[in-house]
């Protein structure tokens, strides 16, 4: 008994890896500042809507890491060979576009974090670019991985500033199960990209190849699954922690709206260079780590589905567009963040509506090859699973359609 | 005709007209089948009019071009799905294929045909030349349908083409049943070199391994097997029939069978001892008894020895019965009545003796040697300090237990 409980948890830390580092960097530099300005504008009102976002997490991730396990193949193969060549190469120009706007993020992240410490973006972000490539060109799956794993730890960081803040802990706990709706057209749509932010088309292809690269099979599946599950109840844990700072922190003494996420830190700063340094410190992590994330799962994806020659193992000459592609997203992800005046918040709401518009194609592929018997076999949703995951993913599109509309509105009008 | 070649992106949609030069319907898929031909275009299947898929066979064709496809025949049969048909749109078109030239995998997006005519006769014929990977065949997949034919072929003129030659695919179908009825060989395969091979099928679904070691000749399986990644040589081991299993272990050398056997589950290993041959199953049982990072674990029981007493002529004929191990045999051991071990005499000091010698006279120190239970670092510095090629392993009595070959410490060096 014991020693199958041992080889079940042995199992687990194998496989421990692509669920964790998906669902821990869906908290990246985007992600923070949605639950910054939630937080910082409606205090703990928002909590509630965490636990559905899990619950939608899970359910999305899970069918994921499930087609991975099963067919050992990529999303990006799947949809090729079910779907033929046109719609891949449609959906991949979509993702190239939508992550690149991701990338800006994240690099707009690194450079407004070390900003807080005193450090310039004319430098940061140079050196995050070159740390990012190096790490991609130098390392190995398995080290790369150890290293993201660390990463995931300093996410702590906003555990800690929640803390320091002394929030209304019980307040929190309470807005935390009871929904609140408020028909204010700030408040809606701050719920609405809540959710919207928390699953982007990148994941599940990620997800989805780092299942099928650990070697994952369907016979260690149980042990992914909650893998899966749990990286998904810990970014959940982190968002409600960043929520509660920023409402501890922020909104208690004037509700505000934060343009940027480092406005989120430095909202702190009456608490302490602690409290301060440490959700900056989060934030560069999750810029960081996201940054080197998104365009190597961009490039493996692209260039696997169309099928060009990728991997980090091959020259230069023997896969160019691999190699091209990540480089590219980095330079000009980076690069653009150098450029005074650069309407950085416009590309923001920019990439709300590409990633917006990806999605629900995501989505119901992924629906439609996750019931196929060909593809699945035995491991295709049962009837009660299937209810469940279309309504998900309904609802995720409904919202998803909703906040494509809202940016677009803002785009057209920037909130002043 | 102008054009000798045509693309499967061309011949799909081309109209196809009867005799009387009515039109039928347009082709919506091409076949072959392997058992006749590998490469003529069998039947074409024909849909768009008013009735179901038409299947027409290539005596029946008259004419194909560009304009279309003209019909000598009035016999219109409908189609049938049928096992022994490879349809080049649902089985070949986006799906992955391994280019045994190149040694990869890639990913087919379009076909090109060669239009054969016989002098004097009216009968057009398709037969497969190339399939089409790389940008060239991606821009006709994207614009076939939405431009002119003319039009594509003339705007991809500046795009290099990358093709492979038919006779160097190997098509990848992962039920067993129906590569037999497909006629897929695994000759092109067996031809390449197990490491080569081996880097293949780790890039491959599980699935398609299963397929290939299922059918593929046992000996080139064991050799290809060694080469594989440790975590993913258990996943295909669990996967293959234990019968199968059993007859590929048996080729592959005992350390590395005994490695391979000692990550399953104890039970299944046992199944697949339980199906081999005495001989290669002591040798193996013997040596999973040792720990794996233990000079036990990691010696093979394949090597020579011969008591003192017995001459060079006898070292030679005992290398002669041996020849398998030719390749790595370097070093011959000497041992005495008790099976102790007292000398290693190189396989290039036998050439310079006369037949006659005695082995024992060739000795003259003794040997290095490492006991079974010492640590794989210890192992490895005696390898680097005395600069052998071959290190004899002894148990506690002294007496030969096994060898380690330089090409084991390489792997070990390798994987820290």
């Amino acid at each position: 008994m014991i020693k199958r409980f041992r080889y079940h948890i042995a199992i687990f830390f194998s496989v421990i890896g692509p669920g964790f580092i998906t669902a821990v960097v869906d908290n990246d530099a985007g992600g923070i500042l949605t639950y910054s300005q939630a937080g910082a504008k409606y205090g703990y009102l928002p909590l509630w809507t965490l636990i559905p976002i899990t619950v939608l997490l899970i359910v999305t991730q899970e069918m994921c890491s499930r087609m991975g396990a099963v067919t050992g193949k990529g999303l990006s193969d799947l949809i090729r060979e079910e779907f033929g060549l046109r719609t891949t190469f449609v959906m991949m120009a979509i993702l190239v576009m939508a992550n690149l706007t991701n990338v800006m993020a994240n690099f707009a992240g690194i450079a407004g974090s070390l900003e807080l410490f005193g450090i310039t973006r004319y430098i940061s972000v140079p050196a995050g670019a070159l740390i990012v490539w190096l790490l991609i060109v130098k390392g190995t799956y398995e080290n790369v991985e150890k290293i993201f794993l660390c990463a995931c730890v300093v996410y702590v960081a906003y555990i800690f500033s929640g803390f320091m803040v002394e929030p209304n802990w019980k307040q929190a706990a309470i807005d935390s199960v009871r929904p609140h709706i408020q028909f204010d057209s700030g408040y809606i749509s701050m719920l609405i990209a809540m959710v919207g932010t928390s699953i982007a088309p990148w994941m599940q292809f990620y997800l989805q190849a780092a299942v099928v690269e650990k070697g994952i099979t369907a016979k260690e599946y149980a042990e992914s699954r909650i893998e899966v599950i749990v990286g998904c109840i810990v970014m959940s844990v982190i968002a409600f922690f960043i929520i509660v700072a920023c409402a501890g922190g922020i909104w208690k003494n004037g509700p505000r709206d934060l343009v940027t996420a480092a406005d989120a830190a430095e909202g702190l700063k009456p608490f302490g260079k602690y409290a301060y340094g440490l959700f900056a410190l989060g934030l560069l992590n999750a810029s960081l780590f996201a940054a080197c994330i998104q365009p190597l799962s961009t490039a493996y994806t692209v260039c696997e589905s169309l099928g060009f020659e990728s991997g980090v193992n091959k020259t230069f000459s023997e896969a160019p567009i691999f190699y091209w592609l990540f480089t590219g997203l980095i330079v000009v992800g980076g690069g653009v963040i150098l450029i005074p005046g650069f309407p950085l918040i416009k590309m923001i709401l920019f990439s709300q509506v590409v990633n917006g518009i990806l999605l629900p194609f995501v989505l119901i592929y992924m629906l439609i090859l996750i019931n196929k018997q060909r593809v699945m076999k035995e491991w295709v949703n049962s009837r009660v699973y299937n209810l469940i995951a279309w309504t998900s993913v309904a609802l995720m599109v409904g919202l998803t359609v909703a906040l494509v509309v809202i940016s677009v509105r803002d785009l057209m009008n920037p909130p002043s | 005709m102008a054009e000798q070649n045509l693309f499967l992106t061309e011949l799909l949609g081309l109209d196809v007209f009867d005799l009387r030069g009515r039109r039928l319907g347009v082709v919506k898929d091409a076949a072959i089948v392997p058992l006749v031909d590998p490469s003529r275009i069998d039947r074409f299947l024909v849909g768009g009019g008013r009735y179901a898929w038409l299947s027409v066979g290539y005596d029946q064709v008259r004419t194909i071009s560009l304009e279309g496809i003209h019909l000598k025949d009035e016999v219109l049969k409908p189609y049938h799905s049928d096992e022994y048909v490879l349809r080049l749109v649902r089985d070949l078109l986006d799906q992955q294929i391994i280019d045994a030239q190149g040694r990869k995998v890639v990913r087919v997006n379009d076909v090109t045909f060669d239009i054969r005519r016989e002098d004097g006769h009216e009968n057009d014929q398709l037969w497969i030349l190339e399939v089409d990977i790389g940008v060239r065949s991606i821009f006709r997949r994207l614009f076939q349908g939405v431009l002119p034919r003319l039009w594509i072929r003339r705007l991809q003129g500046p795009i290099t083409p990358n093709s492979i030659r038919w006779e160097f695919c190997s098509i990848l179908e992962a039920d067993p049943q129906r590569r037999l009825r497909l006629n897929i060989s695994n000759r092109l395969l067996e031809e390449m070199h197990p490491s080569d091979l081996a880097e293949i099928v780790e890039n491959l679904s599980p699935d398609d391994r299963e397929a290939i070691f299922e059918t593929i000749d046992s000996e080139v399986a064991a050799e290809t097997l060694s080469e594989i990644d440790r975590d993913i040589q258990t996943s295909i081991l669990e996967s293959l029939e234990t019968e199968k299993a059993a007859e590929i272990v048996e080729e592959m050398s005992p350390d590395e069978a005994a490695d391979a056997l000692g990550d399953l589950e104890a039970g299944h290993s046992q199944e697949i001892l339980d199906e081999m041959d005495d001989e290669p199953k002591e040798d193996i049982e013997e040596l999973l008894e040792f720990p794996e990072d233990t000079a036990g674990g990691m010696m093979n029981t394949e090597y020579i020895a011969l008591e003192g007493g017995k001459t060079v002529a006898d070292a030679a004929a005992a290398l002669r019965k041996s020849e398998y191990m030719l390749d790595s045999a370097n070093t011959i051991f000497v041992i005495d009545a008790n099976e102790k071990l007292t000398g290693a005499i190189p396989v290039a000091r036998l050439l310079t003796s006369t037949p006659g010698t005695k082995l024992s006279e060739l000795v003259y120190q003794k040997p290095i040697q490492a006991k079974v239970t010492a640590t794989e670092d210890r192992v490895t510095e005696m390898f680097d300090k005395y600069n052998v090629l071959t290190l004899p392993v002894v148990d506690a009595e002294g007496k030969l237990a096994g060898v380690i070959t330089a090409d084991d410490i390489i792997t070990v060096l390798r994987q820290r």
